[in-house]
């Protein structure tokens, strides 16, 4: 269950050409599995920016001279990120998480390979954690657009048996896509599943890699989306992509709540942005 | 130099404020409900609040059958508000009869169902599905296309209004409450809650979203999907406002849902004396899941710091003439200081020096 807490910043700094934001914020880290988001008030209880910001959850600490905590990574995109980047420790923050479903675990040690876009790579370090904690594997492929906005590579060398870096730009790693290099990890690692966090196309990219590994065999994988939010909790229903069910239907699922991570092979890739005509109760 | 200002503690008086109110034949504990569309079905929100403590969950607009809704992106925020082009994605009445309301009712949350339909046909099916289930109420959202009538929307047209609530009057269970939602973009919205209330309607929603668009100035077209999408939040409360003004002033007796950017138990409060029984909130849940809870409490402090000991002494409230009733303190000081000096000065009804510790009198101060 999520709960609503009126916390309180405990630090902003800038990481790359990014920021990371810790809230002092009791009872969600307890809560927090990795593949989680916060939904973050911006502007003020009198402001005019209503809707929440989601951010997926970069480290939690549940204790702690100040209480849990939680880190999250943003992009300065707007006015709402914008005004975030400005608080000060000790400034109120109101704050709703743990949200949504997190990512699946395997149930046996298996070889992971963990691909993350920009700061979208943010909750694929607690989802390592989790991982280690099961005897898994973990290879890692990072990719930006340029190197200022690679993020967490000191970390994924870390916490990585191999890290594969790629830049649209060059300027860092492999000049190309993170889809150019998977192949190729998949392979040499023998990688039983595929967990990436990223933009739509990065993620469709990703996930047409992992179903023709092993001569068209195919991994599984697990795909944190990014869709805009107003909510964040369920009851908006702004933030729906189409995605087959187990009963074999497309369904506008919410993103929020029925994800941020669905299986790869449950999105309708060929649909994104709109209803599909087989969707139940398209046409109505 | 520095000026401070003695301000009084404002008193919260502790008296047991009734808040229950009438909607029609029902009366309800709390007058603060969760709004169509803004709740889903009020599972989600019951994380957040304890839902039997306030008035009752609207539940999101059910139709005949599951509608998957519009493309995205179905959003946009926009200055103290938002848009949204959901096309009123759902299961369809049957699901929401044997998962939805049966939760509701499990929970003890009053329910009100909301229903649309593409014909007067379906408003009166989707109306008698609802016999002998646990709902207290029925809103008619009639902000809807009429498929008969080449799409023409029905809160839009007196007789169309009209002849929903006829048929929904004729399908739903007897005692029920009937309120029908009413669209502001219409020239004359007191005709239409008229035309409704002829019809057979216990009392009326007010307001519907209004229809906005945004231009996305990087790609050049419009951001939403659905090209135009309903407007909602605190940019619309004074449009909401005035739309239950004008309507209890004809109709006084009419029990009326106050709907339209409330954020606060002040914003409530407006609503109240313009006229409402009772409020909805909508966009503030997506801003603060709590809200419904926060606002109720905020509403029944500033009734009892008013001197009010019930909502329904309050209802219409703002109607009266001038000289007849004075509050016993004036609304919370403003933003800029000579608001808040001018008004600790009256609220404690004395000189306005008295307002300074400091005993000089800065010279070149205008009050």
């Amino acid at each position: 269950m999520p709960i609503q807490v009126k916390g309180e910043v405990l630090n902003v700094k800038p990481i790359g050409d990014y920021f990371s934001m810790t809230v002092v914020a009791p009872g969600i880290a307890e809560r927090t599995k990795p593949g989680q988001f916060v939904a973050v008030a911006v502007g003020g209880e009198s402001g005019g920016m209503l809707l929440r910001r989601a951010f997926s959850i970069y480290s939690v600490r549940e204790t702690g001279v100040y209480g849990g905590t939680v880190e999250f990574i943003f992009s300065v995109a707007g006015r709402g990120t914008a005004w975030l980047a400005a608080q000060r420790p000790y400034d109120p923050i109101d704050i709703v998480g743990p949200l949504g479903r997190p990512f699946a675990l395997p149930r046996e040690p298996a070889n992971c390979v963990v691909v993350g876009g920009g700061y979208g790579a943010a909750p694929l370090f607690p989802l390592a954690d989790a991982l280690r904690t099961r005897g898994c594997r973990i290879d890692a492929v990072l990719g930006a657009s340029t190197g200022d906005k690679l993020f967490g590579a000191l970390d994924a060398k870390r916490m990585a048996a191999s890290v594969a870096f790629t830049t649209d730009d060059g300027s860092y790693g492999e000049k190309g896509r993170v889809s150019d290099v998977l192949p190729e990890v998949i392979a040499r690692v023998r990688a039983d599943v595929v967990y990436a966090c990223g933009p739509m196309a990065m993620l469709e990219a990703v996930q047409r890699v992992a179903s023709e590994a092993y001569d068209g065999a195919g991994i599984p994988t697990q795909l944190s989306v990014e869709e805009s939010m107003a909510c964040g909790i369920g009851v908006c229903m702004t933030c729906v992509l189409p995605i087959i069910g187990n009963d074999g239907q497309t369904r506008m699922a919410r993103s929020c709540v029925d994800g941020p991570v669905f299986g790869g092979d449950r999105i309708r890739w060929d649909a994104l942005g709109t209803v599909p005509d087989d969707a139940v109760g398209a046409h109505q | 130099m520095s000026v401070t200002i003695r301000r009084q503690e404002r008193q919260i008086k502790h008296v047991n404020v009734d808040m229950s109110t009438k909607l029609g034949n029902l009366t309800i504990a709390d007058p603060v409900f969760t709004a169509s569309g803004c709740a889903a079905s009020g599972q989600e929100l019951a994380a957040f609040n304890d839902l039997t403590a306030i008035g009752g969950v609207v539940t999101k607009s059910i139709q005949l059958n599951a509608r998957a809704g519009r493309a995205t992106p179905r959003m946009a925020e926009t200055p103290s508000g938002m848009l949204n082009s959901i096309g009123l994605q759902g299961p369809g009445i049957d699901i929401f009869l044997n998962r939805d309301l049966p939760w509701l009712a499990e929970h003890e949350v009053t329910a009100v169902v909301s229903i649309a339909g593409q014909s007067v046909e379906e408003y009166s099916k989707l109306a008698g599905k609802l016999r002998g289930k646990p709902a207290s109420m029925i809103e008619v959202n009639i902000s809807c296309p009429n498929v008969e009538d080449r799409g023409q929307v029905f809160a839009c047209d007196k007789s169309a209004a009209a002849s929903v609530i006829q048929a929904v009057k004729r399908a739903a269970p007897a005692s029920m409450p009937i309120f029908a939602k009413l669209s502001p973009d219409v020239t004359d919205i007191v005709s239409i809650a008229s035309a409704c209330m002829d019809a057979g309607a216990t009392g009326l929603s007010l307001i519907n979203t209004t229809l906005g668009m945004v231009i996305d100035t990087t790609t050049m077209r419009p951001l939403l999907a659905g090209v135009t999408g309903g407007l909602s939040g605190p940019a619309i409360r004074p449009l909401a406002l005035r739309c239950v003004w004008q309507v209890h002033q004809a109709m006084p007796d009419v029990p009326l849902f106050g709907i339209g950017g409330i954020r606060t138990g002040l914003d409530a409060l407006q609503f109240i004396l313009a006229g409402a029984s009772a409020v909805q909130i909508g966009t503030v849940l997506f801003n603060d899941p709590g809200a419904p809870q926060r606002i109720s409490r905020e509403l029944s402090e500033a009734l009892a710091e008013r001197g009010m000991d019930s909502v329904q002494q309050a209802i219409g409230l703002g109607h009266r003439p001038p000289e007849v009733i004075v509050p016993e303190l004036p609304d919370p000081p403003g933003d800029t200081l000579e608001d808040e000096l001018y008004e600790s000065a009256v609220a404690d009804d004395e000189d306005i020096t008295d307002v300074f510790i400091e005993d000089e009198w800065p010279e070149d101060q205008d009050v």
